[in-house]
């Protein structure tokens, strides 16, 4: 009892909304749904909504840069290409067994987060801030999908791996648990939804302990007065590197979790429009806050997929008018909103 | 023995020399302002001190201790504490949060709430403790920030005009709260324009004109100086 109280004590705080049974209760109740909801769904519908969940991670990290460290990355599309194709580069050479895709999933995020290591590094030591750094992951972004767009002949190959340049690489392996009795494939289907799902919560109590720690106080400080959080002897860069790091290696994680998913990766994963969705929804949600973050960015692939569905070519311009509508009426996020509505908070400045 | 002291500093923007060969020594445990009419070069020695300029030449030692090329963390780590122009808090969190922030590389749990529930009842904030640090008044934000420079537990804190905006009555309340933390044992270093206040606080006066020293002594002995004077108000005439 007292650990279950430990628990709630660091996942509740001043960073994030919703701290007493107003708010955990229905939470509990959505996650019993979304636990229940395979078993009577089909597995085209869990399939789907596995693929929402993929993008999640990176929504995460770029609430808990941008949200809650004011570091406002355009490119976290990079880390997230950079993870799918280690992933895929590791499995098409060494296969599946003996749990090489989880050593691929470790792998992939782990470079993930030593290229934002390095990266961020020049950024951040180097002092450059706010739109500049914004424009520069976007290069980088843009940069990797150029190149891997052209990667097209048999010599850009690595190892087994053909990375087949605009077409991107395909037929890599799902996602392998090892087990006694014999290996656990998960493809796009109830086991890869419980794993990514369980994964999730993991990430998303995670960042709820993280924000409310010393760091993330550090982190919400250096948004609102970086100057300040300096002069009370915080090295402000050291924080935002790190949240930066982090931040990448979530995009990198859900690189490779649209991988194992698709068993596909394509350099336009790294596009400008592709880079600049997970900013929309985010902001849609409510930077500010994680839950905000996480249900507005899985409502917005809903709308998103909906609207490419029946809309086509409108689908894009669609979430342009849903950006500035949000900016406009709700520019904390319109989930935010919500939050704010349900639970009677006092306005928060972002 | 001097606390803070520069050494033949200089700042040089192009052409143009700021700070001219400076050489300022803070004695510990004093109260020291420094005035000066607009132009002087008072906002760029403050910012020298602070290390968010590099001088152009010259050594600022802080306890005997070479910190000119020192990052500002650095030297708030070594003891230094600032207090800006305009309020530097943390605008979108509540009051109580502010000075959490600031005290948490000291303080955990339960320590940390009654430490600060110890620096709100010093600024008169107690009854503002939720409220967002925004929707404070410019007075009540510049004594947070005050609390906050104070809760690092400095030896030498930096005040950059501490009392601008203020009403006749904040800035003598300031005052007070000043001459009581000088009285706990932290140096103080103000940068100035209200005369009051000076008066009130100051044990000795520097006073910088075109980026060099042009008077040194009490706030009396600077008051009678007809020099400063003119330089303040073109006429020597101030002291009366």
């Amino acid at each position: 009892m007292s650990r279950l109280r430990e628990f709630f004590s660091r996942i509740n705080g001043p960073q994030t909304f919703g701290s007493g049974p107003r708010f955990w209760i229905p939470l509990g109740v959505l996650l019993l749904i979304a636990y229940v909801f395979p078993l009577f769904s089909d597995d085209y519908t869990i399939g789907n909504v596995a693929y929402f969940f993929t993008w999640l991670f990176m929504a995460a990290g770029l609430c808990l840069m941008w949200g809650y460290g004011g570091t406002l990355s355009f490119g976290q599309t990079a880390f997230f290409g950079i993870g799918g194709y280690t992933y895929g580069i590791v499995t098409l050479n060494f296969g599946a067994d003996n749990g090489v895709t989880i050593y691929a999933l470790v792998a992939s995020v782990l470079l993930g987060a030593i290229v934002a290591t390095l990266l961020g590094y020049f950024l951040f030591y180097g002092r450059i801030n706010g739109v500049f750094l914004g424009i520069v992951t976007l290069a980088v972004s843009i940069l990797l999908e150029r190149f891997m767009a052209q990667t097209a002949g048999p010599q850009w190959r690595i190892g087994e791996a053909r990375l087949n340049g605009f077409n991107g690489m395909n037929g890599m392996p799902a996602l392998t648990i090892p087990w006694p009795g014999g290996d656990i494939s998960l493809p796009a289907g109830a086991g890869f939804y419980y794993v990514i799902l369980s994964i999730l919560l993991i990430v998303y109590f995670g960042i709820r302990i993280l924000v409310n720690s010393r760091f993330g106080n550090i982190l919400v400080a250096i948004r609102e007065n970086p100057q300040r959080a300096e002069m009370l002897g915080y090295d402000v860069r050291r924080f935002q590197l790190g949240a930066f790091v982090i931040g990448s290696a979530l995009a990198s994680l859900s690189g490779v979790f649209y991988t194992c998913w698709g068993q596909y990766i394509t350099p336009s994963s790294m596009s400008l429009t592709s880079a600049a969705l997970p900013i929309v929804w985010v902001a849609i949600g409510g930077r500010g806050d994680i839950t905000a973050s996480l249900l507005g960015a899985l409502l917005t692939l809903a709308v998103f997929q909906t609207l490419t569905v029946n809309g086509a070519q409108y689908a894009l311009i669609m979430m342009g008018v849903l950006l500035l509508v949000n900016v406009l009426t709700a520019p904390e996020g319109l989930i935010l909103q919500l939050f704010r509505f349900r639970f009677k908070l006092s306005p928060r400045s972002q | 023995m001097s606390l803070l002291q520069t050494i033949d500093l200089n700042k040089s923007f192009g052409g143009l020399h700021v700070t001219n060969h400076v050489n300022l020594a803070i004695a510990a445990g004093e109260i020291h302002c420094l005035i000066g009419p607009n132009g002087a070069g008072k906002s760029t020695l403050f910012r020298l001190l602070l290390g968010e300029y590099l001088p152009s030449s010259g050594k600022i030692l802080y306890d005997g201790e070479d910190i000119t090329r020192l990052k500002p963390f650095q030297r708030v780590a070594r003891g230094l504490s600032v207090k800006f122009q305009v309020p530097g808090i943390f605008k979108g969190l509540s009051v109580r949060q502010n000075l959490e922030i600031a005290l948490q590389a000291r303080f955990k749990h339960r320590a940390l709430q009654a430490e600060s529930d110890r620096l709100l009842h010093f600024l008169h904030l107690e009854s503002n403790a939720v409220d967002r640090a925004g929707n404070l008044s410019h007075g009540q934000q510049q004594w947070l920030e005050i609390g906050m420079a104070m809760s690092l537990q400095p030896r030498l804190l930096l005040l950059d005009e501490p009392t601008a905006g203020m009403s006749p009555e904040e800035t003598e309340a300031t005052g007070e709260m000043v001459i009581s933390l000088n009285r706990s044992g932290i140096t103080i270093l103000a940068v100035e324009h209200d005369m009051d206040f000076v008066r009130q606080v100051a044990q000795r006066v520097t006073v910088l004109h075109f980026g060099k020293i042009f008077a040194q002594g009490t706030v009396d002995e600077i008051i009678a100086n007809d020099e400063v004077a003119e330089i303040y108000l073109g006429e020597p005439t101030y002291a009366a």
